[in-house]
C-alpha cells in the first residue's frame, strides 16, 4: 500500500508540487493521503488525470476557510491545493472584467482592482478567525455577503469559467464579455457545487466601479415585526441601498444597518431620506458596524444558513426564537435581510441541535426558505442531515453521474449524499 | 430517418394526437397540415419546418401530459412561446410535437412585499411590468420585442435588451421555475427565496434554449421603479468618437441604464423610416439613459454630457419629458425594420466584443464592407459590446447573398478573435449551431453535453439546436427578407 502511495506521489511530483498529507490536511476530520498544489490549469489537469487513473478521491482546497462546511467527504485521498494558482491573469479595466486563477485571494484581487477605481462585488461573511477566501472557494460555496443586494450573488458576477473535469479534461464555458448566451452556463452550475462536479481553475468576473462615497445608517429594531417593517420601508423606497443587513445577537438588542453608496452629494441626500424613513434612533456613520461581514457564530458553534422570501423575515425570526427557547439554546442571527439570506450561530449542544434544525425545517415553508447547517463540530454533524431536503435531487444526481461517474470529486460532501 | 422508420414515426404521431386530444380536449391539438404550417418558423423566417403535431395546452398539467406522452412515445418536442426568437430556437421538428405556451398567460401573483412575480410561461414580458406598475415595480430585462415576446421564451434564450447593461439579463432576474424534464418529471427549482439547496439547476436551464425541458411557471424578481430617469442623445462625427465617449463614461465609473449607438447608415435608414430627426450630419449617435436616485442621476448626467463633448459630440439633446425620450428611442428601436426599407434583404447579426476593442472591430467591419461591396449598418448596445451589424444585400443580384453571408460569418469570427461571443441575446438556436466549434473546443462542447445528457439522455427536447449536428453542418446562415412580419404588422420591433 505504501509502495503504491509512493508511486502515485512520484507521478504527481513529476507534474506539480506534491507531498504526503499531514494532520493539517485533514478534511473535516477525514484524513487525506496526498496533497498536490498545481500552479496552472494544465498542471491541475495532469494531477486530475493521475487521480482518476488511480481512483483517488479529490477534495479541492483554497485557503481552507470553508473546508469544514457541508458534509465531510466520504474519502479525501488527494487534497488539491489551489493556493499556487493565485495569479490575476488579466484585468481589463476598460471592460470592467477580471480574469483570475481559482487560488487568487479575494483581498489580493480587490487590492489589485482598487487603483483602477473598481471592485469585485463579492463580500462574503468571514467565519471567526478566518481571512478572506479565494475566488475558487467563493465559487464552490456560493458564499454570500452584504454587497449581494446591489451586485447580485457570485453566480451573477461570474461570466466565464475554466474547469478540470474528474477525468482531467479541461473545459471552458462563458467567456470574458458580460453579454453572452452561447452555450450552457456551466459557471452557474459549478457555483455552489462544493467541488463535486469538477475543479474550477480559472474564473472571469464582471466588475463594478468603486463608489466615491459610502455611509451606513444604523437603527435599532425592537422585535421581529419591527425588523420586518423597517426592512420593507427600505426595500420599497427609492434610495437604492447597496446592502441591508440585520444583526440580532442572542439575547441582545438587534439592529439594522443600511449601506448607501454613490457620489457624495447623492449619498448625503439618501442618508437623510433613510434617517426619516427609519426614524427613532437611526444614526449615520462613515464606517460599518463592527459586525459587518462577520459570521454570527463563534468558533466551535453550529453555523446555519437560513434563506427566506423577503417578507418572510418576521416568521423566520419568531420561529428561531421560539425554537431556540424550546431547545434551550441561544441563537444569534445576522445577514442580508434585504436579499433573503441570513446566517445563524447556535451552541453545539448534542441532542438540542438536531431538534432545533428539525423544527426550523418543519416551519420553514411559512417563509419559503431552506435551513442548511454549514458547519458544526463532527460529533454534532454526524447526528444531522446538514443539507436537509432538496428539490430536484434526481436530476442533480444525474448531473453528478455525468460529470463524475466514478464519484471522485469530493464524494458525499454535498446535498443528498452527492 | 431512414425510410423504414418513417411509418413508425407517423403512427407514433397519430397515436399521440389521439391520446392528447382525449386528455387535453380537441381544440388543444392541431394535426391538419394547413394549420400546422402556421407554426413552421419563428422570428427567423429563413428556416421553415412544419411540425408533425401542435399542442396548445391550457395549463401546466397539459404541458406535463404532453411531455410525458412524448417521452413514452420517443417523439421529440419543441417548446414555443410567442415565436419572436431570431435564431430559430423555436423552429419545429418535422417528426415532433410543438408545444405552444400561448394559452398559459396567467399572471399568478404580483407580490411586491417579496419583490417577485409568479407567471405562466406564455405571459408577455411587458405585461409583467404593466401588472407591477401600480405597486411601483417593473420587470427589468426588456428585449425590444417585449410587447410581444413571452417570458418562457425569454428564459429559454436568456434574453437581454437595452437596459441589461445596468440591470443584468434574464438569468439574473429569474429566481424560480416549475420545470418539466424531458422524461416528464416535474421539479420546482428555486422560488421567492434565493439559494435553494443543491446544484443551481435553474442557472443551467436559463439560456439553454429549450434543450433541457419546458418551464410551466416562472418566478421573477421585480425591480423598484427609479426615482429619476434622464436620457440624452448625442451626435458625433463618427463611431470612433462615440466609442471613445462610451469608454470614457464607463471608465469614469458611471453605469448607465442604457447606452446605445447607431452609425451613419443606420441613422440614414431610421430617418428614412420614421423621420426621427437625429442631429444632421452625424456619423454616429449615442443614446445614454441614466436612472436611479435623482441627485446621483443629475450629477452623473452632467458627467456624461462632459465626456460626450470632450470626445467630439457636436450636438447634445436632453429629453425634457417622456414624449421626447420616446422620440429619442424611436429611431433606435425602429432601426432593424428601417433597414428593411433601404435594402431588399438583410442579415441581422448578433455578436459581442469587449467594449475596449469597439473601434478596432468597427474598422474591420468597414474594411470587410469595402472589400466585398456589401453595406453594413451598425446598431448596437455600446455599453456592453453587443453588436448588431445589419448586413445588407439584394438577393436578385447574382452572388450578393453569398457575399453577404460571408461578411456576416466573418463578423462573428471577428467577435471570437477579439475574445467575444457569437451571440449576446438572440441565442444559438438553429442558426449558429455550426459556429459553436469556432468559439468552443470539442472538450468544451462535450462538457456542455454532459449536462444535456443528464437532463435529456434520449435527445427529445428541442433536438438539433445550440450544438452542431451533421444536419446543420454546411448550411448557410439565416437571411431575412425585408422587415419581420411582426414589424410589418406593427406589433413588434426587433433588436
Amino acid at each position: 500500500m505504501r509502495a503504491a502511495g509512493d508511486l502515485v506521489l512520484g507521478e504527481l511530483s513529476a507534474t506539480a508540487a506534491a507531498w504526503p498529507a499531514g494532520e493539517a490536511d485533514h478534511v473535516d476530520g477525514v484524513p487525506a493521503r496526498l496533497v498536490a498544489a498545481p500552479s496552472t490549469t494544465d498542471e491541475a489537469a495532469a494531477v486530475m488525470r493521475i487521480a482518476a487513473q488511480h481512483g483517488l478521491a479529490v477534495v479541492p482546497r483554497g485557503t481552507g476557510t470553508k473546508l469544514t462546511w457541508g458534509r465531510p467527504p466520504e474519502r479525501a485521498d488527494l487534497v488539491l491545493d489551489t493556493r499556487r494558482m493565485d495569479r490575476i491573469v488579466e484585468h481589463r479595466a476598460g471592460d470592467l472584467v477580471v480574469h483570475v486563477q481559482a487560488g487568487a485571494r479575494l483581498d489580493a484581487v480587490q487590492e489589485h482592482l482598487a487603483p483602477a477605481g473598481q471592485r469585485l462585488g463579492i463580500s462574503p461573511v468571514l467565519p471567526p478567525g478566518a481571512g478572506p477566501g479565494t475566488a475558487g472557494g467563493v465559487i464552490a460555496t456560493a458564499a454570500t455577503g452584504p454587497l449581494r443586494l446591489s451586485h447580485g450573488a457570485v453566480r451573477d458576477l461570474l461570466i466565464g469559467i475554466t474547469l478540470v473535469r474528474a477525468d482531467g479534461t479541461v473545459a471552458k464555458a462563458g467567456g470574458k464579455v458580460v453579454k453572452n448566451v452561447a452555450g450552457y452556463d456551466l459557471g452557474k452550475l459549478l457555483t455552489g457545487s462544493w467541488g463535486t462536479l469538477g475543479l474550477v481553475t480559472e474564473a472571469v468576473f464582471r466588475l463594478h466601479p468603486l463608489p466615491r462615497a459610502a455611509r451606513w445608517v444604523v437603527v435599532g429594531v425592537a422585535s421581529a415585526a419591527d425588523a420586518h417593517d423597517k426592512v420593507q420601508r427600505v426595500v420599497h423606497s427609492q434610495v437604492v441601498a447597496s446592502a441591508l443587513e440585520l444583526d440580532r445577537p442572542a439575547g441582545d438588542p438587534a439592529a439594522l444597518a443600511v449601506l448607501v453608496e454613490g457620489i457624495p452629494e447623492g449619498v448625503d441626500g439618501r442618508v437623510r431620506t433613510l434617517l426619516d424613513l427609519l426614524g427613532g434612533d437611526a444614526t449615520a456613520a462613515g464606517e460599518p458596524p463592527a459586525w459587518w461581514c462577520h459570521a454570527p457564530w463563534a468558533a466551535g458553534e453550529v453555523a446555519l444558513r437560513l434563506t427566506h422570501e423577503i417578507a418572510g423575515l418576521p416568521r423566520l425570526l419568531d420561529a428561531v426564537d421560539d425554537t431556540a427557547r424550546r431547545c434551550g439554546l441561544r441563537a444569534a442571527v445576522r445577514g442580508s435581510a434585504g436579499v433573503g439570506v441570513l446566517h445563524a450561530g447556535i451552541p453545539a449542544v448534542p441532542g438540542a441541535v438536531p431538534a432545533f434544525v428539525a423544527r426550523l425545517r418543519e416551519l420553514s415553508p411559512s417563509w419559503s426558505g431552506d435551513v442548511v447547517v454549514l458547519d458544526a463540530p463532527p460529533r454534532v454533524k454526524t447526528a444531522l442531515d446538514v443539507w436537509g431536503p432538496v428539490r430536484g435531487l434526481t436530476l442533480m444526481r444525474r448531473v453528478k453521474d455525468q460529470f463524475d461517474p466514478a464519484r471522485l470529486m469530493a464524494p458525499g460532501r454535498f446535498a443528498g449524499g452527492i | 430517418m431512414t425510410i423504414d422508420q418513417a411509418p413508425a414515426r407517423r403512427s407514433a404521431i397519430t397515436g399521440l394526437a389521439r391520446q392528447l386530444r382525449t386528455a387535453l380536449g380537441p381544440d388543444a391539438v392541431i394535426d391538419d397540415h394547413q394549420r400546422l404550417r402556421t407554426y413552421e418558423c419563428d422570428g427567423l423566417a429563413h428556416y421553415k419546418v412544419t411540425p408533425a403535431l401542435v399542442v396548445l395546452p391550457a395549463d401546466a398539467t397539459g404541458v406535463v401530459t404532453t411531455v410525458r406522452a412524448c417521452a413514452e412515445a420517443g417523439v421529440p418536442f419543441v417548446a414555443r412561446g410567442s415565436g419572436t426568437g431570431l435564431s430559430g430556437g423555436a423552429l419545429p421538428h418535422a417528426d415532433g410535437v410543438l408545444i405552444v405556451t400561448s394559452r398559459l398567460r396567467r399572471i399568478v401573483e404580483i407580490d411586491p412585499a417579496n419583490q417577485r412575480a409568479v407567471v405562466e410561461p406564455g405571459v408577455i414580458n411587458l405585461d409583467i411590468t404593466r401588472a407591477a406598475g401600480a405597486d411601483g415595480y417593473y420587470y427589468a430585462p426588456d428585449p425590444s420585442s417585449q410587447q410581444i415576446c413571452s417570458i418562457g421564451g425569454n428564459l429559454a434564450e436568456n434574453s437581454g435588451g437595452a437596459h441589461c447593461l445596468k440591470y443584468g439579463f434574464t438569468t439574473n432576474h429569474v429566481t424560480g421555475a416549475e420545470f418539466v424534464a424531458p422524461d416528464g418529471e416535474v421539479v420546482r427549482l428555486g422560488g421567492k427565496a434565493p439559494d435553494a439547496t443543491g446544484y443551481d439547476l435553474l442557472g443551467a436551464i436559463v439560456g439553454s434554449e429549450g434543450t433541457l425541458g419546458v418551464v410551466t411557471e416562472v418566478t421573477v424578481r421585480l425591480v423598484r421603479l427609479p426615482e429619476a430617469v434622464r436620457t440624452l442623445l448625442a451626435g458625433f462625427p463618427g463611431t470612433d468618437d462615440a466609442g471613445a465617449a462610451t469608454s470614457a463614461v464607463i471608465g469614469a465609473g458611471v453605469v448607465p441604464a442604457a447606452m446605445e449607438m447607431m452609425d451613419a447608415l443606420a441613422i440614414e435608414a431610421a430617418e428614412a423610416a420614421v423621420r426621427c430627426g437625429y442631429p444632421a450630419g452625424a456619423g454616429a449617435v449615442l443614446i445614454v439613459e441614466l436612472d436611479g436616485p435623482a441627485a446621483e442621476v443629475d450629477a452623473q448626467f452632467a458627467e456624461v454630457e462632459r465626456h460626450c463633448r470632450a470626445h467630439g459630440a457636436f450636438e447634445i439633446r436632453i429629453a425634457a419629458d417622456d414624449a421626447e425620450r420616446a422620440s429619442f428611442w424611436r429611431g433606435r428601436k425602429s432601426a432593424f425594420a428601417a433597414v428593411g426599407r433601404i435594402s431588399p434583404d438583410y442579415i441581422v447579426q448578433d455578436g459581442v466584443i469587449p467594449r475596449t476593442v469597439l473601434a478596432e472591430v468597427l474598422h474591420r467591419i468597414a474594411e470587410l464592407s469595402r472589400d466585398t461591396g456589401i453595406r453594413v449598418a451598425n446598431v448596437f448596445h455600446a455599453g456592453d459590446g453587443n453588436l448588431h451589424p445589419l448586413v445588407l444585400f439584394d438577393d436578385s443580384v447574382p452572388g450578393e447573398a453569398e457575399r453577404a453571408e460571408e461578411v456576416s460569418g466573418a463578423i462573428l469570427d471577428l467577435c471570437i478573435e477579439h475574445g467575444g461571443s457569437i451571440t449576446g441575446e438572440h441565442g444559438v438556436g438553429s442558426d449558429k449551431a455550426k459556429f459553436m466549434p469556432r468559439m468552443f473546443t470539442e472538450a468544451d462542447l462535450d462538457t456542455m453535453q454532459l449536462l444535456r445528457c443528464a437532463f435529456d439522455p434520449d435527445g427529445l427536447a428541442n433536438p438539433g439546436k445550440v450544438f452542431p449536428t451533421p444536419r446543420l453542418c454546411g448550411e448557410v446562415p439565416g437571411r431575412h427578407k425585408g422587415a419581420h412580419p411582426l414589424q410589418d404588422a406593427g406589433i413588434a420591433e426587433v433588436f
